[in-house]
């Protein structure tokens, strides 16, 4: 289990999860690289299929990072995404499937230090969960 | 619309256990709009078992359709190119859908993948509510376009009952006494002397109670 490297998807809002990552660049901070980031207006416009599909492509985890529930610039964005979440850790547990590796985080733009710390904590979740797919489907 | 929701996914995985080439059907009418059968759903659906099909290294083939409507002759044709490339077939229509499948097509083994709740609407975004019992003999405008076949728990056409309290009935907090409801409306248009009348047991003939219902318009056979 050591060796095992967890493919992670990050959906990030622009107004604040990405605006959080380039301070974190300029802080020098670095992200996990098996972090892949999906950059998205509105963390609002994700689906459920989006959410489920890196699964499907076989990521192990995956995670929302969006604005705090009062501050999204279009009202509700972020609290649609986090009930999209809580439907698709239903569907993994259906599947018996951790339900932890999914989950959502709420940033602010400036919180650069907490971005990649949301990473960190979210490769080690699901590296200590071990590979979703049985290993010959494993890309 | 008919108001469905979808079966829990180990209900529907048990089901199809076995069968590697999986075809998920969908629906634009009814339970597109209550967001449980559409395109949308089917991709959901799909993945869902894509992914536990990776899971248990299982190299499953699962294919995506929706129908304009599957309780249509014609459109049900439109499966006839590609149903035969599946071992099963799962409908997320109405359970009407999986019927017409099975019927247009006897060889395939079709799946519902849905349970089919009742006739009703949208209250709210996200929340639907019974409003037909289908009996097929409509008196809403003796209740003040209100059905209490459909919405009182007895089916009641003389209450309120004795259960209804502050305008719940006694099954439920949750639920609506619509014989409170139908008095205060009747109130509101000065109509509740209508309510006096005696209103006797009705004729469930033209219910589900009467046997399985088929209607013919004469002008419309061809």
């Amino acid at each position: 289990m050591d060796d095992f490297k967890p493919q992670i998807v990050a959906f990030c809002c622009t107004n604040c999860a990405s605006s959080a990552a380039k301070v974190s660049h300029g802080m020098k901070k670095a992200l996990p690289d098996n972090v892949k980031i999906i950059q998205v207006p509105c963390t609002g416009r994700i689906e459920t299929l989006h959410l489920l599909k890196p699964f499907e492509e076989g990521a192990d985890g995956v995670y929302v990072a969006g604005c705090q529930a009062d501050s999204c610039q279009y009202i509700g964005g972020i609290t649609k995404a986090a009930k999209r979440v809580a439907q698709v850790k239903g569907i993994l547990e259906g599947l018996s499937i951790e339900p932890e590796r999914i989950d959502v985080f709420h940033l602010s733009a400036g919180k650069g230090q907490e971005f990649v710390e949301v990473a960190d904590r979210m490769v080690n979740t699901v590296k200590g969960l071990g590979p979703v797919l049985t290993a010959p489907n494993r890309n | 619309m008919i108001v469905a929701e979808s079966k829990p996914i180990k209900e529907l995985l048990e089901m199809v256990k076995g069968f590697k080439k999986i075809l998920v059907v969908g629906c634009k009418g009814c339970v597109t709009v209550c967001n449980v059968g559409g395109a949308k759903e089917v991709a959901i659906l799909a993945s869902t078992i894509r992914i536990s099909g990776k899971k248990e290294g299982l190299d499953l083939v699962v294919g995506e359709h929706t129908l304009e409507r599957q309780c249509d002759p014609e459109y049900i044709d439109e499966l006839k190119d590609i149903i035969g490339d599946y071992d099963a077939v799962i409908s997320i229509a109405c359970g009407v859908g999986p019927q017409f499948i099975s019927e247009r097509y006897p060889a395939t083994k079709v799946f519902p993948g849905v349970n089919t709740k009742f006739m009703g609407g949208a209250v709210e975004h996200g929340v639907w509510s019974e409003r037909c019992a289908g009996c097929g003999t409509c008196v809403v405008h003796l209740f003040g376009g209100l059905c209490p076949i459909a919405r009182c728990s007895k089916s009641l056409l003389n209450g309120p009952c004795g259960g209804s309290s502050n305008g719940k009935c006694e099954i439920s907090s949750d639920v609506e006494c619509i014989w409170d409801t139908i008095v205060l409306k009747m109130m509101e248009q000065d109509r509740l002397d209508e309510l006096m009348e005696f209103r006797p047991p009705k004729s469930w003939t033209t219910a589900r109670d009467g046997g399985p219902r088929k209607m013919i318009r004469e002008e419309l056979v061809k």
